[in-house]
């Protein structure tokens, strides 16, 4: 498994767990991408974005689809909280291309891999071309990283 | 003509940490050499050394996506809102 320096934490709910992995098999072997929002931290709203590239390497969230979705979070008061996507066939890190495309500081970056056959959800922030990875809780326990 | 821009928070290092910064100009092109008089940086960020758009750079005028428009050279008019949101994309 790859690894990078742990900095601190990105709390989900079972719920919130449960529906990430849900949308990443809904349309395997292609990736999937979305939002999580919500207040200080607390992830209250999941927005699915469609991939417009629908690929099994390569997501690009659909330029309409993304826009609607930070107007609703402006609207609703909410703060982007995590970016997320799925990897079908690689474990849950960032790619290159992860890194060299990441452009918002402030979110976390959710990958959800489905290379095994028990999902694995892990969280980064990618700054300027550094990774650091946060711990994932779900309902207050460690979820597991995976063993590759 | 003013247009008003939504300046991302990524891209706001370049406007003094303002979250809408309003700017001149009857085409997008224009616009963005409008604010790219007062900095460059922005600019750079926007528009690449061929003139176009930058392919991780989406631009909406009035929530429509510029592509389906006129790209770099969609007319705009007085009142327009220009959005701009770095493509969230990876592997």
């Amino acid at each position: 498994m790859t690894r990078a320096e742990i900095q601190g934490r990105i709390d989900l709910d079972r719920q919130t767990f449960d529906a990430l992995v849900a949308h990443a098999r809904s349309d395997a072997p292609y990736e999937v991408c979305g939002f999580l929002a919500g207040a200080d931290g607390q992830v209250n709203r999941h927005y699915q974005i469609p991939n417009a590239a629908r690929s099994m390497t390569f997501y690009t969230m659909d330029p309409k689809a993304m826009l609607r979705a930070m107007n609703d979070m402006d609207d609703s008061g909410s703060e982007l909280i995590a970016i997320y996507h799925s990897h079908t066939h690689t474990e849950a890190f960032p790619s290159a291309t992860d890194v060299e495309l990441a452009a918002y500081p402030d979110a976390v970056y959710l990958i959800v891999s489905l290379q095994d056959d028990t999902p694995v959800v892990r969280g980064f922030d990618i700054v300027e071309g550094k990774i650091t990875e946060r711990s994932v809780f779900v309902d207050g326990a460690q979820a597991p990283g995976g063993n590759r | 003509m003013a247009i008003e821009v939504r300046i991302p928070t990524v891209l706001r290092k370049h406007t003094d940490g303002e979250g809408k910064v309003s700017g001149e100009g009857s085409t997008l092109a224009e616009l963005f050499d409008d604010l790219g008089g007062r900095n460059q940086g922005l600019h750079q960020a926007l528009v690449g050394s061929d003139g176009q758009l930058h392919r991780f750079i989406n631009v909406y005028l009035n929530d429509e996506d510029v592509r389906f428009l006129g790209g770099i050279q969609t007319p705009l008019q007085d009142g327009d809102t220009v959005s701009i949101l770095p493509a969230v994309a990876g592997g």
